[in-house]
């Protein structure tokens, strides 16, 4: 049989598509439990990036999980700001359940500043605890930036106020412009600001602005130098920040947590 | 051809991205580090010599109308098969590498050897072909590689060797050659060099 014949060339394309499938299947089925086992780890480590657990990305396995035991993961209710037994943080998964219909909760198109327009109706928060005493509430944050999901977290310290640190572990901003929110010079910035204002019922205040912030920027230290060439990230964060303290996202949690409500 | 030729004909002689200037993307993206370097590098070894392996196996029933198509999905395959390994055992420099492994299937090289030379020889040679052509593509990445790491932050494979200044050191890190341009100054110097030695790779007026 000629090679050019319509016979032979369905057939070679068909066989080959096969044995190719086969082999990509059998790859990515086989190898699926470590990339997500990898993928956990990665989540985990920079959880611990942003408490300041640990310090760099290198660290090895055992360490990141001695460090985890300094932290409790509990599952909230976003409506009433109180702790759930509804769900395990075990298995919750945030994600998943944002898509869920059964699980998510609308956001009103008014207050969705972050552009998610569904969220799960419960969240996990990470607590670090030195002597049983909170030290640090690491809040899970997303919201849209100029092309993705940027996906991280947020630590703040006990008075729920001031800021711990600030990671984004998922997104695909563009490399060099908005993926610099990776930037750990640009992080480094983040502690120590206070994203609430006790005056205005701990409304959040926390802005991106143009250009460096100074000493004698007023409200410095509500104030974070915006990312140069990444205006729409820049603003995608301040807004994303925004929407989880406010009432819609953590705001109930917070404030039932700085009047001492919630028991561990 | 001899074996030894078919290996390592394509180091220096003939090699595939400063005389065929093939590959100058990846080349380009992936430079900054030597740890993405060499995982870079052994990928795009390891996709081409199979890919020319197993196209060469099918080379005698490969239609001539569907041949580029063929040769695409194996190569595409075999990238997949790659991207999923790195995130399997090496996570952390599959996810600083991001689509640059995906974008194997597009490096030149891999096609340009299964279309030249696989199509045309046995199996055994082919995977040799493969191994030299990425050997060269290795060797260019690692030059490179070395010189943006070094000058661009002071390091080797991560380890600190000129003390940066802004870490109280007097090496003032080039900033330049982190960015993509400065892979094409040194790939060109690389070409000059090689050409000033071995003046056949001289094109003629």
């Amino acid at each position: 049989m000629s090679n050019d014949s319509v016979k032979k060339t369905v057939s070679v394309a068909f066989l080959l598509c096969v044995v190719c499938s086969v082999l990509v299947a059998g790859a990515a089925v086989l190898l699926r439990p470590l990339q997500e086992e990898n993928k956990k780890l990665d989540v985990t480590k920079n959880l611990l990036l942003v408490t300041g657990l640990i310090k760099t990305m290198d660290t090895p396995k055992g360490q990141v999980k001695e460090a985890y035991k300094n932290v409790t993961a509990k599952v909230i209710d976003l409506s009433t700001g109180q702790l759930t037994d509804a769900v395990s943080a075990e298995t919750f998964d945030a994600k998943k359940a944002a898509k869920d219909p059964k699980q998510n909760y609308n956001i009103d198109q008014s207050n969705d500043i972050a552009r998610i327009k569904m969220r799960a109706q419960f969240a996990t928060v990470y607590f670090v605890k030195d002597h049983d005493a909170v030290t640090q509430i690491v809040l899970p944050i997303y919201g849209k930036g100029l092309w993705s999901t940027l996906y991280g977290f947020l630590s703040l310290a006990p008075d729920t106020v001031t800021v711990n640190g600030l990671g984004f572990y998922d997104h695909g901003e563009t490399p060099g412009l908005g993926g610099e929110v990776d930037n750990p010079a640009w992080k480094a910035l983040w502690p120590g600001k206070k994203v609430l204002d006790p005056a205005k019922e701990f409304a959040p205040i926390l802005t991106v602005i143009k250009g460096q912030v100074t000493e004698s920027t007023p409200g410095a230290e509500s104030k974070i130098d915006g990312l140069s060439g990444a205006t729409i990230t820049s603003r995608s964060v301040e807004k994303l920040v925004k929407y989880w303290l406010g009432s819609d996202g953590y705001g109930k949690f917070l404030a039932k947590f700085r009047t001492g409500e919630i028991h561990l | 051809m001899s074996l030894k030729k078919v290996l390592f004909d394509p180091l220096f002689k003939n090699n595939p991205i400063t005389l065929q200037i093939l590959g100058i993307c990846s080349a380009l993206a992936v430079t900054t580090k030597l740890e993405s370097v060499v995982v870079m590098a052994a990928a795009v070894t390891l996709v081409t010599a199979f890919s020319s392996f197993f196209v060469s196996i099918i080379r005698n029933h490969i239609p001539s109308s569907i041949r580029i198509i063929v040769q695409m999905t194996i190569i595409a395959s075999l990238v997949i098969v790659t991207d999923q390994i790195l995130r399997a055992y090496v996570y952390d420099i599959a996810k600083s590498m991001s689509v640059y492994v995906g974008l194997i299937i597009t490096n030149c090289i891999v096609m340009g050897r299964a279309e030249a030379y696989a199509m045309k020889n046995g199996p055994v040679m082919s995977f040799l072909d493969g191994i030299g052509n990425g050997l060269g593509y290795s060797l260019i990445l690692l030059i490179v590689g070395v010189f943006r790491e070094l000058l661009g932050s002071g390091k080797l494979f991560g380890i600190t060797i000129l003390q940066t200044a802004n870490h109280g050191g007097w090496y003032v890190p080039n900033g330049l050659m982190l960015l993509s341009p400065s892979a094409f100054f040194l790939i060109g110097m690389i070409i000059w060099v090689i050409r000033t030695v071995k003046t056949e790779q001289v094109e003629k007026e």
